[in-house]
């Protein structure tokens, strides 16, 4: 009942998207008024049948209903409840149904709030908004229907993936769903400022907190994505330029390029062209990445749909979209006029170089992901990873990340050179002495985390430069989400660098009461014993660590054992202290019953996952700022026009 | 007619029999491979830190054919193993890392180097970021070149 619920309200949602898509474009016609009214309820509308669609298929999945053919094949009834709920969405039907969901209900959001824009702009947006979300319905109520029934119902399912199994990987999917989603709205947005010929300030306004949700949502996933990997593929790798990170990774670095440019055009309305052509990448982005992801061209534990006829489906709709929105682009380019000059030197000018830079490195990480598929079609099969990722993306990503030590000092419009330069030099000068010290007290380093070492310590200090000789108070959030934000990049690549020139590794054949040394940490095996949990088996190790003689912790590394579906996971254990992190990992038992221990000393690696939340803390602080201004300006112009409607009532 | 009939039979059995018996050499291997322990050097780093350091750096560049996206330095794998204990005994010979590369492409591909190889396939990927800091270099030059206040100085 609650399946055929389900299907029944996801039908009508469609077709109130087909309604919404129908009036709009009448009411933007001359003489379809009469619509106008009808756009928003809509979309509303829809947003609250979708959300009653995705918590249907939520219910079966916590009750394992096993006549639903999504629910045998992905659930089992001995899951921990955790793993019920993401399982609703670690499948390919579920997870288009989330898409859907997020992509409904941002549009009903949007519906609901959005007061600055102008009524048609706003119309248009909808309307675009509801034509993507068609294709996508298209799809899941066509080629990937989740409320599908079994003939009859089977014994027991057929349980999750033992590496989806893992609290972080359960809200990972939802989360950078959010960031691909939101950046629909910035691209409905654009859609519908190309339409209506509104590519102006109060656009950008519009759009820019929607980019910035979706922004931090990516961060925050991108974030977790790369500790989930770190921790759980037991060999201290973070970052392999798999198809999979770099399709969420693509629409991170459009949305950052995005999130820059709208705010010069909210606030100094230049840059119109830029941002809306940026609107439509973001988006692009985020639908290459699903079809990399969901088309089954890859192949890995994302890759669900191993399914060419879905394959197909997802990228006609990318053409579709794509191409439509690029035409539209092409067509109006020539009416959206550039909007206001500035000179080479000034902040408008940084921020264009950063986001020139930016593209570049997303050309490069779309090139070298889709390199491999191209070479395929002359017979060659190549592979592009990390030797070749690594130093050509340096070559934008370290320009751009000096000039944000610069960038954020300057003045729109037009700056002197001579203003900053003594505030500039403070980075510069840290820069210079960081390389210095790497240079001089660690030598034999590789070329790029030297780098790394120098422009991220640069970064870190020169983040704060911004707020020098600015009253605190007064300074408002947006300009503290910045510099946060920046602080968490050059951190991040701290960490990073750090990890790359730094981490000793130590592999290791041990009896129980070995000890081994790695980096500055004294390891013992104190035994091994089996653990159980409640879908798996382990064999658990105790581990001692101590830091240079001091007090010992203890770590459980274990191998875990899953029984539904069967499979084995490392389970490593990590310690972390202020200026590093062990790494423990249980392999297997040799033939002369000495245990496979793997241990890495990783200093400073930590700051490579607290960069990343610094990163998402700076874009929460910045949109909380904005949001706190829009509601204070709406109150504002509230009574204002309070007063004036009194003082005609007086005359 | 009738041999038609037996025909098809029989070349539906030859079928047959020659699909069990690649089914049966594709997991055989990987089996025995699975059973066999892992070659001494899988999960052994050499005596010496230089030549260990030498290794590990040119097997973060090789990729794991079993797995997603993975270096050998990164898996579990039974294969990523064997090519370890391969790489570790060869430098340890005194072998250097680009010959040892060049002989797994040899034995196994250009898929098994995460470093692009210098063959004219590859050569749009390396003219690539030339090409876009072109592009960029085009781009900012055109934005800025048009700005009156600034030729005017």
């Amino acid at each position: 009942m609650i399946a055929e619920l389900g299907l029944a309200v996801l039908w009508m949602a469609a077709a109130l998207a087909a309604l919404q898509l129908f009036a709009g474009v009448v009411a933007l016609r001359p003489g379809g008024a009469a619509m106008t009214g009808l756009v928003r309820p809509l979309a509303i509308m829809q947003g609250v049948l979708v959300a009653i669609s995705f918590l249907a298929l939520i219910d079966l999945f916590l009750e394992t209903d096993l006549t639903v053919k999504l629910v045998a094949e992905n659930s089992h009834s001995m899951k921990p409840f955790i793993f019920k709920l993401a399982g609703t969405w670690g499948n390919h039907e579920g997870s288009m149904l989330l898409w859907v969901t997020i992509m409904a209900m941002s549009g009903g959001i949007v519906a609901l709030v959005e007061k600055r824009l102008r009524e048609d702009t706003l119309i248009a947006t909808l309307a675009g908004q509801a034509f993507v979300s068609l294709g996508f319905y298209a799809f899941l109520l066509l080629s990937s229907n989740p409320f599908e029934r079994l003939p009859e119902a089977v014994p027991e399912g057929a349980g999750l993936n033992p590496l989806l199994q893992d609290i972080g990987l359960a809200f990972h999917p939802p989360t950078l769903y959010v960031g691909y989603v939101g950046l629909s709205v910035a691209f409905s947005f654009a859609i519908g400022a190309l339409v209506t010929r509104d590519v102006g300030p109060a656009f950008a306004r519009a759009m820019r907190p929607w980019v910035l949700g979706a922004w931090i949502f990516l961060t925050i996933g991108i974030t977790a994505g790369s500790y989930w990997a770190y921790y759980t593929l037991g060999w201290g790798g973070w970052w392999f330029w798999d198809p999979v990170e770099n399709a969420s990774l693509m629409p991170w670095l459009a949305a950052t390029a995005l999130l820059h440019s709208a705010s010069v055009l909210a606030s100094r309305n230049a840059l119109r062209a830029w941002t809306v052509m940026l609107g439509v990448i973001a988006f692009s982005m985020s639908m290459v990445g699903t079809f990399l992801v969901r088309s089954g061209i890859l192949t890995s534990v994302h890759a669900f749909a191993v399914d060419p006829e879905r394959g197909s489906f997802i990228l006609a709709l990318l053409a579709i979209y794509i191409g439509g929105a690029m035409a539209l682009f092409g067509f109006r380019a020539s009416t959206v006029t550039e909007g206001e000059r500035f000179s080479l030197f000034s902040r408008e000018g940084s921020l264009v170089f950063n986001n020139v830079m930016l593209c570049g490195t997303l050309a490069i990480v779309l090139l070298g992901t889709l390199y491999p598929l191209m070479t395929e079609a002359f017979d060659a099969k190549v592979s592009v990873g990390p030797p070749y990722f690594n130093p050509v993306s340096a070559i934008f990503v370290i320009p751009m990340m000096l000039m944000m030590s610069v960038g954020p000092l300057l003045r729109w419009r037009k700056d002197k050179p001579g203003r900053i330069t003594a505030v500039v030099a403070i980075p510069a000068l840290v820069t210079a002495l960081a390389l210095l010290a790497v240079v001089v007290f660690a030598p034999g380093i590789r070329i790029l985390p030297i780098i790394g070492i120098a422009v991220g310590a640069g970064l870190a200090v020169g983040s704060w430069m911004p707020l020098k000789g600015r009253n605190l108070r007064r300074t408002p959030l947006s300009v503290y989400g910045m510099v946060v934000a920046h602080f968490g990049i050059g951190v991040a690549l701290l960490g990073a660098a750090s990890e790359s020139a730094f981490s000793t590794e130590r592999l290791a054949a041990m009896n129980v009461g070995d000890t081994q040394q790695v980096g500055p940490i004294t390891v013992k095996l104190l035994s091994i014993a089996p653990v159980a949990g409640p879908n798996w088996t382990a064999l658990d190790a105790t581990v001692t660590a101590s830091y240079k003689d001091g007090a010992p912790v203890t770590l459980h590394p274990q191998a875990r054992t899953f029984s539904s579906p069967p499979g084995e996971r490392t389970e490593s254990a990590l310690h972390t202290r202020w200026n590093g992190q062990l790494y423990a990992v249980l392999g297997k038992e040799g033939d002369d019953g000495r245990w496979q221990m793997r241990f890495w000393w990783k200093p400073f690696v930590p700051l490579l996952w607290l960069g990343g939340l610094l990163v998402a803390l700076g874009g929460i602080l910045s949109l909380l700022g904005r949001v706190a201004h829009d509601v204070r300006r709406l109150r504002a112009e509230g009574k204002i026009a309070y007063r004036k409607a009194r003082l005609e009532n007086l005359k | 007619m009738m041999d038609f009939a037996t025909s098809a039979w029989a070349r539906f059995f030859v079928l047959a029999l020659v699909g069990s018996l690649m089914v049966a050499a594709a997991t055989r291997p990987a089996l025995a491979q699975d059973l066999l322990p892992p070659a001494p050097y899988a999960y052994k780093q050499l005596e010496e830190p230089a030549l260990e350091a030498k290794a590990q750096a040119l097997m973060e560049t090789l990729r794991c054919l079993k797995c997603q996206s993975q270096a050998i330095s990164d898996s579990d794998a039974p294969m990523a193993g064997d090519m370890r204990h391969q790489v570790r005994t060869r430098i340890a010979a005194g072998e250097e890392p680009e010959a040892i590369r060049t002989w797994l492409v040899e034995r196994y591909g250009d898929y098994v180097s995460y470093a692009p190889q210098n063959k004219p396939i590859m050569w749009p990927l390396f003219a690539a970021p030339l090409v876009i800091l072109l592009l960029a270099a085009l781009l900012l030059r055109g934005r800025f070149r048009r700005d009156p206040k600034d030729s005017g100085k």
